[in-house]
């Protein structure tokens, strides 16, 4: 593909004996947001743990294949380089309790020993939070403990805080499912927004939020990649028997 | 029926009259010592009771300096001893709950904590005191490092158990090496639950005896050379209030009234650094 920026070959990960990602093979394009999608236990979330090598920190927990960002493979390069270039956002909100919102966002900058100007700090800080949609709700409240927000802003303020690394890519994994409906719709209103500067992956398990906000889908299957194509040519025309019971939701 | 259920009734008032009673009784013993003490204590304390060494036998006043210069200075030399490695101990053991190393390493913390505290000074005797040939301040603040250090690492490991695996992670996303996600962000989190298991660990040893007797064995005079024998406020206690005179026992009175309240100034201030300091996590 043209303008791939990150692509699996071959791609397996293990825990201990039990193969949890089989095979994989994708190529997600710049700019876009892919949804990764699929019950339970079928890999999803280890295969965007793998993107950026967090997969690895799990005791007993292995991987073989190509995972490349860029044509560079990832797994020869340093992992906190591959952490600088790839964010991430968990699934249940964990700003750091010790820091304060303006702390927050720059946490990356801060605990990495990275020496900025005040001014340098001061507009990361207001543009993350602006990207992030959180700027207006916290802007006379920044020395204050991140962890005295709602739910819903907690996560635009881990999501800030990701994005003020200027990440190529941002990993989302199931950002919304710890949130209400309202938090969760000004989530996926920022991801559309998000998507002119950043590739976005997204895990969920919810279909509707696949539907919505994706440009791209991914159907995991007990660790395969069953199916993955344009959203609204997969929603409207699956390909993949498995894919076309899970969106009819009759699965046996 | 109706008689049953009265019956029911007051069986249950009464346990919950006991329990009340119990929770009370607790107290008293705590209040019996500090009121004993304080009223024989309270009227030797005086300026030049805190500033003056004891006087020879027969002679009036006299006071506990060196005893009070040489417990803190053992103290503090056995907490620079016992704090960082404790905290890195148990840093390991919440890090790595299931490691065999942990299995055994929790263990032996557990064992330490029971040994007492008189076979820790016999054997930090053999091992210091006699191949350097002398008592020393320093051989004592050993003997303390080393019943500091379960009560360090205990405390570190459960506070720092407690802080979810969700901030690792967020941390090394953010590119953050091992180090700095402990040191910048695990660490600060738990400060105030490891910062009270250092303080109470300080209140636990200052009034221990029994390791010092045959390690800092005491100084009748003034000394800040932790290679030499140094007085501390335990042992001038035990050696004052089993001599056969009366102005001895007055300081050991006094120098009993001292370590108490520095005892309780230490847990008072356990107890303000936990909620003051909290992270809300």
């Amino acid at each position: 593909m043209e303008n791939t920026i990150i692509s699996s070959r071959n791609f397996n990960a293990y825990f201990g004996n039990v193969h949890a990602v089989k095979n994989v093979n994708i190529d997600i394009p710049k700019n876009n947001v892919v949804a990764v999608m699929g019950p339970s236990g079928c890999g999803k979330t280890t295969f965007l743990r793998c993107i950026n090598r967090l997969h690895e920190l799990t005791p007993g927990a292995t991987s073989n294949g190509k995972m490349l960002l860029n044509n560079e493979d990832v797994y020869e390069l340093s992992p906190i380089l591959v952490r600088f270039k790839i964010g991430m956002v968990f699934q249940r909100p964990n700003p750091f309790p010790n820091l304060s919102i303006y702390d927050n966002v720059i946490a990356g900058y801060k605990l990495n020993g990275i020496k900025l100007q005040k001014k340098e700090r001061d507009q990361i800080v207001e543009s993350s939070l602006t990207k992030a949609a959180l700027w207006n709700e916290v802007k006379d409240t920044l020395h204050k403990k991140g962890t005295f927000l709602s739910g819903g802003q907690q996560q635009r303020l881990c999501i800030a805080r990701a994005i003020a690394m200027e990440p190529e890519v941002l990993l989302l994994d199931e950002p919304t499912s710890a949130l209400d409906p309202i938090s969760t719709a000004s989530i996926e209103a920022l991801l559309y927004e998000l998507k002119k500067n950043y590739t976005l992956v997204l895990v969920t398990h919810n279909m509707q939020q696949a539907a919505r906000v994706s440009d791209r889908t991914a159907f995991f299957y007990l660790g395969e990649l069953a199916e993955y194509n344009v959203t609204k040519e997969m929603f409207t025309n699956p390909k993949d028997k498995r894919t076309q019971n899970y969106i009819t939701g009759r699965f046996s | 029926m109706k008689s049953s259920l009265k019956i029911r009734s007051a069986k249950s008032k009464a346990f919950e009259i006991l329990i009340i009673v119990f929770a009370f009784l607790i107290t008293v013993p705590l209040l019996a010592i500090i009121y004993f003490v304080l009223k024989t204590g309270i009227s030797k304390i005086s300026w030049n009771f805190l500033t003056n060494i004891p006087k020879p036998v027969g002679e009036i006043g006299g006071g506990i300096a060196n005893a009070l210069l040489g417990s803190i200075l053992i103290v503090a030399v056995a907490a620079v001893i016992a704090v960082p490695f404790g905290i890195l101990c148990g840093i390991y053991l919440s890090e790595n709950k299931n490691s065999r190393i942990a299995r055994w390493s929790r263990l032996a913390v557990d064992v330490l904590q029971g040994t007492p505290s008189i076979v820790i000074g016999i054997v930090i005797y053999f091992w210091i005191v006699k191949p350097s040939g002398t008592f020393s301040a320093i051989s004592g603040s050993v003997a303390l490092a080393i019943m500091m250090l379960p009560i360090v690492i205990r405390s570190t490991e459960e506070t720092l158990k407690l802080i979810p695996a969700t901030l690792h992670e967020a941390g090394f996303a953010l590119g953050l090496p091992y180090h700095k996600v402990i040191l910048r962000i695990i660490v600060p989190c738990g400060i105030s639950g490891i910062l009270s298991g250092v303080i109470l660990s300080v209140a636990r040893i200052a009034g221990e005896t029994a390791p010092l007797l045959f390690t800092a064995f005491g100084n009748p005079y003034i000394s800040a050379n932790v290679l030499r024998p140094m007085q501390s406020l335990p042992l001038l206690i035990f050696n004052y209030a089993t001599s056969p005179y009366d102005e001895w026992h007055d300081l050991a009175w006094g120098a009993s009234l001292i370590l108490l309240i520095w005892v309780l100034l230490l847990n008072i201030g356990t107890k303000l650094i936990t909620s003051k300091w909290k992270i809300q996590l």
